[in-house]
């Protein structure tokens, strides 16, 4: 079971700034581990944010993410007390919902 | 309706590109900083502060920090028991200042302990942990961070911006300080070295790494900032304990204990000639 | 006699008494814990955690020895330094750069009969390409170029390479040789890294 996000949103201005970092061991696929086994590709492939109950942020991630990745995006016209809600699912089908509310 | 939303992803993209450099290079060593000459007091670490800086907003140690306090609040040992009955020293189940006071004397077991020490103490008392196992991974690695790495970075962010204070009153504590004291300052093995060796004097470094003069209270700290650290090469937590240890490798020692009398007798040392200054809580490392 | 230096002396003595009773063997305490708590781990063994006479007397007087004490070690120290048989001191400076670039040897996480590098590079500058360089030791940069490369002068840095405590008893630098962590060969080519008239260490 995956470990939760940590959602950090704010308004700044006009614009609501959304961080997020993601507890996630994004395997290459490529790495060996001490004993010389390649350890197998296990990445989250999917991710998307919504904003007050609208889809802003359908993609798809790949290998070259790193580990516990942090995203950052900036949404316009979004206002405080919205919820945010960021989804994402992996290549092993493990996925993981958090929400958050943005911030004054 | 006006409500468009847009949105701009330019910041993910260099905030996860970092990373990925650093996770690929994990089995290697730090790259050597050729292009930057370090003519004067250290422009390569000036300039590797500065990106750490803009690093911790979005340190990945907070997921760990969250995972241990998601053992700390909720996880029961067999008989029921939590950590809310651990004393870190300011009473039972009290966290809010702790990692700052320790190491010091526990009358429960009748010795000193360090911070990492007495919570993984708790973590086998009180949640069933088996000592056995944490002894047989006491430290991060690219496949595993143990519960116990989570819970004393939850236990160390809860002391964020907080003094320094490790007591200096039991006859025990005062011992740890003066045999620690001993510990830094004895030098053999191959190479005949030290802790102060390395950490003895003002200004000076290995390669580009600046090493902090341990037997001052404003450089003493810095033994202290920093750590738990998320150590970017790779992706995991590593403690103080772990520094201790890596120290000592690189000292051409053999290898200390985990959680041994010596570490926490070396870290009352250095603990104890930073008292005052503040630490800044859980950090990110190279 | 008077009674007051019989006093004085009582007192003196009871003094004394307290104060050993107080005075504790700290670094013997730390040395007894140590041995007690490092195990042995790979090539990095517990024997290790003894001193030897040189540590001894550094440990002991905070790395400042008394003068003739020290000439006396040093003195000892230098007589053991295996000079080469074929009297030939410098070797191949650019194996030298390589050796003194590595940081490896003498650690648990070192293999057995693998050889170690110098670790030059995390305490001296050295050559001006390298500008990644620790500086707990001073810098060699043009050290052939201000001091030539006499017999004398070759002889003396091979001395310092194989042991360090040879020349200043209290060195924060290893004894390479002393202790195998270098052998004569590489010994040989780090000396040409410094004396070479061709190595970059002497370059304009």
């Amino acid at each position: 079971m995956a470990d939760p996000m940590k959602i950090r949103a704010q308004m700044k201005g006009d614009t609501a700034e959304i961080r997020v970092l993601m507890s996630h061991p994004m395997e290459t696929g490529q790495r060996k581990d001490n004993a010389g086994n390649t350890v197998p590709a296990h990445y989250i492939q999917s991710i998307t944010v919504d904003v007050g109950g609208k889809r802003v942020i359908q993609g798809q991630t790949a290998t070259s993410v790193s580990r516990n990745p942090v995203f950052g995006f900036r949404v316009k016209g979004a206002k405080a007390g919205d919820k945010v809600v960021i989804h994402w699912e992996d290549n092993k089908g493990d996925k993981r919902t958090d929400e958050a509310t943005i911030a004054a | 309706m006006k409500q468009r939303l847009g949105m701009l992803l330019a910041a993910a993209a260099l905030t996860t590109s970092f990373a990925v450099h650093a996770q690929q290079s994990a089995k290697k060593a730090p790259p050597a900083a050729k292009a930057a000459a370090p003519a004067n007091k250290s422009e390569v670490s000036k300039e590797f502060e500065k990106f750490r800086e803009v690093l911790e907003e979005d340190n990945p140690a907070e997921l760990y920090e969250a995972k241990g306090e998601d053992i700390w609040k909720n996880k029961k040992g067999p008989n029921g028991t939590s950590m809310a009955q651990c004393d870190l020293g300011l009473g039972a189940g009290v966290v809010k200042g702790a990692y700052v006071h320790m190491p010091r004397y526990f009358a429960d077991v009748g010795q000193v302990m360090d911070a990492e020490r007495r919570v993984v103490h708790c973590m086998i008392k009180y949640l069933g942990y088996s000592e056995a196992d944490i002894r047989k991974q006491p430290f991060s690695n690219v496949n595993k961070t143990p519960d116990h790495v989570s819970v004393i970075t939850y236990v160390a962010a809860q002391s964020r911006n907080m003094k320094i204070a490790a007591p200096q009153k039991h006859p025990k504590e005062i011992e740890a300080y003066n045999i620690g004291k001993e510990i830094f300052a004895y030098r053999a093995g191959p190479y005949d070295f030290s802790c102060a060796s390395c950490h003895g004097e003002d200004g000076k470094r290995i390669r580009t790494q600046d090493l902090p003069n341990l037997r001052k209270p404003d450089e003493a700290i810095r033994a202290y900032q920093g750590w738990p650290g998320y150590r970017m090469t790779g992706g995991f937590m590593l403690t103080q304990q772990w520094r201790m240890n890596d120290c000592f490798r690189q000292q051409r020692f053999p290898e200390p204990s985990y959680l041994s009398d010596s570490i926490t007798a070396l870290l009352a040392y250095m603990t104890v000639t930073a008292n005052g200054q503040t630490y800044k809580g859980p950090g990110i490392k190279r | 006699m008077n009674r007051k230096i019989i006093a004085g002396l009582a007192a003196t003595l009871a003094c004394s008494a307290v104060l050993a009773d107080e005075i504790r063997n700290y670094r013997a305490e730390a040395v007894a814990m140590m041995k007690r708590d490092f195990k042995a781990k790979g090539i990095a063994t517990t024997d290790r955690l003894h001193e030897d006479g040189v540590q001894a007397i550094c440990n002991r007087s905070g790395d400042n020895p008394p003068k003739d004490i020290a000439a006396r070690l040093e003195k000892d120290q230098l007589e053991s330094v295996k000079y080469p048989a074929d009297g030939k001191l410098m070797g191949d400076w650019k194996a030298g750069e390589k050796l003194a670039q590595s940081g490896r040897g003498m650690t648990w996480s070192d293999k057995a009969g693998v050889p170690g590098g110098g670790n030059c590079y995390n305490c001296h500058q050295i050559s001006p390409t390298e500008m990644s360089f620790g500086t707990i030791g001073p810098s060699l940069y043009q050290f052939g170029k201000t001091r030539g490369n006499t017999p004398d002068m070759q002889k003396y840095v091979y001395g310092k390479i194989w042991n360090a405590k040879a020349y200043n008893l209290c060195s924060q630098m290893p004894r390479f040789g002393h202790v195998n962590a270098l052998n004569e060969k590489q010994i040989k080519d780090l000396v040409a890294l410094l004396l070479d008239p061709q190595s970059p260490v002497n370059s304009k």
